[in-house]
């Protein structure tokens, strides 16, 4: 079943095109990946599925239905949620604060508080901690956490390893299949290449603004997507 | 020397009022960074609204304010979500513009229907009763009440902000209003509850100063005066400091009037100035993160 389509996106900043006709699909539990360089166009693109930037509405379509118009907040309580690039904690919010926030529609759904906890247990011992106070992969699970907690269908993770060391990378990464299990639908935007193909069931490479190359993760050629990432 | 013990109570009492102005100031501008010029007219026009309340009802200016705190509030609402909203997002200027507009509005507005005569809100009887401690010194049951009211509503603002889902939604749009969208929340319906909420303290404390002392029309620049030189002091982002600066303005005023009667204001501004210069993040600042 398709949980949403992109058809035919389009973005600009001021006269600045950032996205050409766009279209991409993604099955309820799958881990869509989405790869390319600097300025590809990758979080303008997870931007607009959210709901930050204003879209014409049915260049977006979620569960059948035409969402492009929505603002973020509407997005949140249908079930679209974004862990943006840079963490992007609330420094003024303790960590559970921050995670409490992230629930505070309350959407039904498997997520909670303790449910958080227990994937990252790390959380549970510095829960009343300010958030700044984190080490960068602790505030990166914070920043998945708070976004779990609003139990979306559709997680939209922008750069998560952006920062980090690798094997806090790995360690977050190990845990999207039990992000999965619950039935969610995620997207990865990625700088790291091989961890986008190794993490992901199908991908799809941007390159100023145009989707150069997609397929499923595990069949494309690693020449051929080296190409469609740097354009040569 | 009695004479300055009793100035600096009368000031400490003073100041719980200049620490509401501030409170209701510095909450609009934490939460959108947006400097409410008409905070000082709106103000005013709360303690005309209460004058007028009390007129048509034939009540005294406490009860009053069961009508006119709700009111005030709706109107803060309404003027945030279908003005001010407006004017974010587009750099400092358009707030400061609109709200400048709206405070040459309302003083006018309360001209022509007020006067420029001077009004003053009678409550009666206990206006001037007092507690005396001895034949020099005594204290006012109406300063008590007001500095007592001033603590118990920054207290209550204090355990909103920080102990309720309501002031996590404050806090986080202050923080970032664009992941606050991403949490669900409607940030232009936070500014606005901001909004009322800080009209809400003002309209009390305008009620309270209304009682005290003589305004026109043309009172709030002053009070608005007051607020910043209460926030400066004080420290932006922490509300007992906000007190303690309301507090120390309150002070400043009463130690200079008792020096000589035309001082109060200047020795506030002078107060003002050396914090200011000396302490420039105020007594109590934001913890830096």
């Amino acid at each position: 079943m398709t949980l949403l389509s992109v058809n035919g996106l389009t973005a600009f900043y001021g006269d600045f095109q950032a996205l050409y006709g766009i279209s991409l699909s993604i099955e309820a539990g799958q881990i869509v990946a989405i790869i390319g360089a600097n300025g590809a166009g990758k979080s303008t693109l997870l931007n607009s599925i959210a709901g930050l930037i204003p879209n014409r509405n049915d260049m977006i379509q979620f569960d059948g239905e035409p969402v492009g118009a929505l603002r973020a907040p509407q997005l949140v309580m249908r079930g679209v949620a974004l862990v943006p690039e840079g963490r992007r904690l609330f420094p003024s919010l303790t960590v559970r604060e921050n995670l409490l926030i992230g629930g505070q529609l309350g959407r039904r759904g498997p997520w909670s508080l303790h449910r958080v906890f227990e994937l990252f247990p790390m959380l549970h011992e510095r829960a009343d901690s300010p958030s700044h106070a984190l080490s960068g992969g602790q505030q990166q699970m914070v920043a998945i956490g708070r976004a779990l907690m609003s139990n979306p269908r559709l997680l939209l993770c922008d750069e998560l390893s952006l920062g980090l060391a690798p094997i806090v990378v790995k360690e977050i990464y190990a845990q999207l299949p039990t992000i999965l299990g619950e039935g969610t639908a995620v997207v990865i935007v990625e700088q790291n290449v091989m961890q986008a193909v190794a993490a992901s069931s199908h991908l799809y490479c941007l390159q100023e603004g145009h989707i150069s190359l997609e397929g499923a993760s595990k069949q494309l050629d690693q020449n051929a997507i080296k190409a469609a990432y740097f354009g040569v | 020397m009695i004479g300055y013990l009793n100035a600096l109570i009368q000031g400490l009492l003073l100041g719980g009022l200049y620490a509401l102005f501030a409170a209701g100031l510095s909450l609009i501008f934490g939460v959108m960074r947006m400097v409410n010029i008409a905070h000082g007219d709106l103000i005013v026009a709360s303690a005309y609204f209460a004058y007028f309340v009390m007129q048509m009802l034939g009540i005294g200016p406490f009860t009053s304010l069961l009508i006119v705190v709700p009111v005030v509030a709706a109107f803060g609402y309404a003027l945030q979500r279908w003005l001010l909203n407006y004017t974010l997002g587009a750099g400092d200027l358009p707030p400061l513009l609109v709200t400048i507009a709206l405070s040459i509005v309302l003083q006018n507005v309360l001209l022509i229907v007020f006067t420029a005569d001077v009004h003053r809100l009678q409550a009666g009887s206990i206006e001037i009763a007092s507690w005396a401690f001895n034949s020099e010194l005594s204290v006012g049951v109406l300063p008590v009440l007001q500095f007592v009211t001033s603590v118990v509503i920054i207290g209550a603002l204090q355990l909103l902000f920080y102990k309720s889902s309501f002031g996590r939604a404050f806090r986080a749009t202050s923080d970032d209003q664009q992941v606050a969208q991403l949490m669900g929340i409607e940030t232009r319906h936070i500014f606005a509850l901001a909004m009322a909420l800080s009209l809400a303290v003002v309209a009390v404390a305008g009620v309270f100063l209304a009682i005290r002392t003589n305004f026109n029309p043309f009172t709030g620049p002053l009070l608005l005066i007051f607020g910043f030189e209460a926030i400066v002091m004080g420290g932006l982002g922490s509300l007992w400091g906000t007190l303690v600066g309301g507090i120390l303005l309150g002070i400043a005023q009463a130690i200079g009037g008792q020096i000589q009667v035309g001082l109060p204001f200047v020795a506030g501004h002078v107060a003002f100035l050396a914090v200011l210069y000396f302490l420039p993040q105020g007594l109590f600042p934001k913890v830096s993160q």
